[in-house]
């Protein structure tokens, strides 16, 4: 059952202790995955990106080193590889055309070839970035595009395809009214879309847009917001504004067109840690080190929708982007029957109801959200996990 | 004469007004066919057909003349009351239902989502390798500098050294305007396992700042009451160097956890009963009650406490991930107050 019903999480949450959470907002439950059945520190995720085919599977960075491949549709984790090569936790990771990109703490990024058997092979290139990477993050429109930045490590975009030198390097801001070096710490990084500028929020709480097209090296836009590290940003959907999380768990919406401060949002206690908002609906998911993850409702009107108590510290989270935030009809109805030998059927049924719906969204969705009105009287709504 | 004549104004007043208030009612009782007694109700058939309250009349006295009768006669009924259902208890005797349980802000608490189940693994896989995992697991023993802010005054100087004697294997050092993030290193290296600053503002201890040392959680606390021996009274003698036992009291929240766990870090694991000595930690409404006792076994069933050490109540502001860095640091909990402390009965710890 948990198998088949993991497919319909909307959250997905990798925390310190090494167990990935996928959250249902609608069923209002979280379940637990782990490689290994029990928990283990050694493992904790680090990095999580969407794998090949849409969202069907998650890569999952873990501290020792290994990338495990999990699949949503079987709900089980599938295999690993492991990455090795360079000190530190993965700070990065992307998929591209068959290829793996991962990129650690202490600045080596490789791509590696997406074999799904266990033996690691060699890289297929590797690049030295620079010590003490915060970020690297992949440009969705050009996905051989990528960009790292970190501690005393000024924002670079590689091309993988290209040389071996970046193609932008960014330029460090003059110096302050004290003429004094302006130190950097790049923490987070984003793409804008529909343009090549970048965004990235850093440590001594500034935003920063960068433009790779124009001449000027150095940021375009500059904005400050608090006075704690901000940790973490994501885009809002519309692009013309960032949301940025601080170690002090406040969150704020920033307006790039003119680097003003437009909304905070309230409710998290502790450090963000992940931050995305989904690419149409103005919904936020927000996870830090107080162990709840939050979906807040950005625009009319804004605030909390769900809030979702998750034992473990949780490091990072991927929101799923599909429209239809409701789950499939037909999938529900089979909790009170045996369920263990059903698996099979469920998997059977599941891969048709999919199928179908692509073809006829309008007829399914009307379906499921009838039906799920009809659940939701029978259910009590409560989070468990 | 004046006097007097008020006086008898007054009296006279107020028998004017007992007369008036009994006929009214007597006029009241029979419009409404006498259900009402008499005796029970004057000024409250007074306020009713006319629908006029106490708080219109416009004479000062007479007002306050009229509430205190209606107050005595509140009273007299509450008195009643109590008197009859008393009696109905009694005569009850088995049958009587339940007597109802007064409300207190701690039993209307709101349930905390994140309050620990002894039961649940992946909470008690967290807190087995947390950074406490050590001290738990006996591998550590515990050594603790205490210092305080720069240039201490008297009753913090003072409270430092009462809780070294408090705390075993724990050392005092003056601060010399050295900063923290310098000092850590140094006590790592020197296989310290806690540091506690106490703050000091306007010549009085305020504020405790906990660090665990090898990259453990920082713990911020506002301090208040803070009582030295000399000022506690009816106290006991000095504290031995006996191992005290712990007590950690409602630390029922993910949170509170952490922070109870903190405070037993302190301590030595091996408590020497034959010292007779215990410090307790109580939590109540997120507030942390510290006190320091020493048990008096007066005879095999009667046990006595007398309070030895200082006395001080905490309240947590912020819980740190690493060791002491407030202005880079990663925070697991900072206490937000137009957030968290909109509602009377939501309590963190």
């Amino acid at each position: 059952m948990a198998a088949a019903a993991a497919r319909w999480n909307h959250v997905w949450v990798g925390t310190d202790t090494g167990i990935l959470k996928g959250v249902n907002l609608q069923r209002k439950q979280a379940a637990n995955f782990t490689p290994s059945g029990q928990p283990r520190r050694e493992e904790a995720v680090s990095a999580l990106c969407w794998g090949a085919g849409g969202e069907t599977q998650i890569l999952v960075g873990c501290a020792d080193g290994t990338v495990k491949n999990f699949s949503t549709e079987e709900g089980r984790f599938q295999g690993q590889r492991h990455c090795s090569g360079g000190e530190g936790i993965f700070r990065g990771l992307a998929q591209v055309d068959g290829t793996l990109i991962t990129c650690v703490d202490s600045g080596i990024l490789r791509v590696w070839h997406d074999n799904d058997k266990e033996a690691s092979s060699d890289p297929l290139l590797e690049l030295r970035v620079g010590p003490g990477v915060c970020r690297m993050r992949q440009d969705p429109a050009r996905p051989h595009m990528v960009a790292t930045g970190g501690k005393e490590n000024a924002l670079k975009v590689w091309d993988l395809q290209g040389s071996e030198e970046p193609v932008f390097r960014a330029k460090n801001v003059r110096n302050d009214w004290l003429d004094l070096r302006v130190p950097i710490w790049d923490q987070d990084i984003q793409f804008l879309p529909e343009s090549q500028k970048l965004v990235t929020c850093t440590g001594y709480h500034q935003v920063r847009v960068y433009d790779p097209a124009s001449p000027q090296r150095r940021p375009v836009l500059e904005a400050t917001y608090g006075e704690y590290p901000l940790t973490a940003m994501t885009l809002t959907p519309g692009g013309n504004s960032v949301i940025v999380g601080n170690t002090h768990g406040q969150l704020a919406e920033i307006d790039l067109r003119q680097g003003r401060l437009l909304v905070c949002l309230k409710g998290l206690a502790g450090s963000v840690r992940g931050l995305q908002c989904h690419p149409s609906k103005p919904l936020l998911a927000s996870c830090g080190l107080d162990r709840v993850l939050r979906v807040h409702r950005i625009r009319n009107p804004r605030g909390l929708d769900h809030k979702v108590y998750l034992k473990s510290q949780l490091n990072c989270l991927l929101l799923s982007g599909r429209d239809n935030w409701e789950d499939e009809p037909h999938e529900p109805q089979e909790p009170n029957k045996v369920p263990s030998e059903d698996t099979e059927t469920d998997e059977l049924w599941a891969s048709l109801e999919a199928a179908a719906k692509r073809k006829l969204p309008d007829l399914e969705q009307s379906q499921g959200a009838l039906q799920t009105r009809q659940r939701k009287k029978k259910r009590p709504g409560s989070t468990s996990s | 004469m004046a006097k007097a004549g008020a006086k008898s104004g007054g009296s006279g007043n107020k028998g004017l007004k007992r007369k008036a208030a009994t006929e009214e009612p007597q006029e009241a009782a029979v419009a409404e066919d006498g259900t009402t007694e008499s005796r029970v109700q004057p000024s409250k058939a007074a306020a009713f057909p006319p629908g006029f309250s106490v708080s219109e009349i416009k004479n000062k006295q007479r007002r306050h003349l009229m509430f205190t009768r209606w107050k005595q006669q509140q009273r007299k009924e509450k008195l009643a009351a109590k008197k009859k259902l008393k009696k109905e208890r009694e005569a009850l005797g088995d049958k009587a239902p339940p007597k109802p349980i007064p409300k207190t802000i701690d039993n209307q608490r709101v349930y905390d989502e994140t309050t620990v189940d002894p039961n649940d693994e992946e909470v008690a896989y967290d807190e087995a390798t947390d950074e406490f995992a050590s001290y738990f697991n006996r591998q550590t023993s515990p050594k603790i500098l205490i210092t305080t802010s720069d240039r201490p005054h008297g009753r913090t100087v003072r409270l430092c050294e009462q809780l070294s004697t408090v705390i075993p294997n724990s050392h005092v050092y003056y601060r010399r305007g050295l900063a923290l993030k310098k000092i850590i290193p140094q006590c790592i290296s020197r296989d310290f396992t806690d540091l506690i600053v106490i703050n000091e503002d306007r010549k009085i201890p305020n504020g405790l700042i906990l660090s665990h040392l090898p990259n453990g959680p920082t713990a911020h606390f506002k301090m208040s009451s803070v009582r030295l021996r000399k000022e506690i009274k009816r106290r006991g003698k000095d504290p031995t160097e006996h191992i005290p036992e712990i007590i950690l009291n409602n630390f029922t929240t993910r949170l509170g956890h952490s922070v109870g766990r903190m405070f037993a870090s302190l301590f030595p694991h091996n408590p020497q009963f034959i010292g007779r000595q215990v410090a307790t930690f109580h939590n109540q409404r997120d507030y942390i009650f510290f006190r320091f006792h020493r048990y008096i076994f007066k005879s095999e069933k009667k046990v006595g406490i007398q309070e030895l050490g200082p006395r001080f109540t905490l309240k947590l502001r912020s819980l740190q991930k690493g060791t002491f860095d407030s202005k880079y640091g990663e925070y697991e909990w900072v206490h937000k107050p137009r957030e968290m402390d909109t509602s009377r009965r939501k309590f963190h710890l």
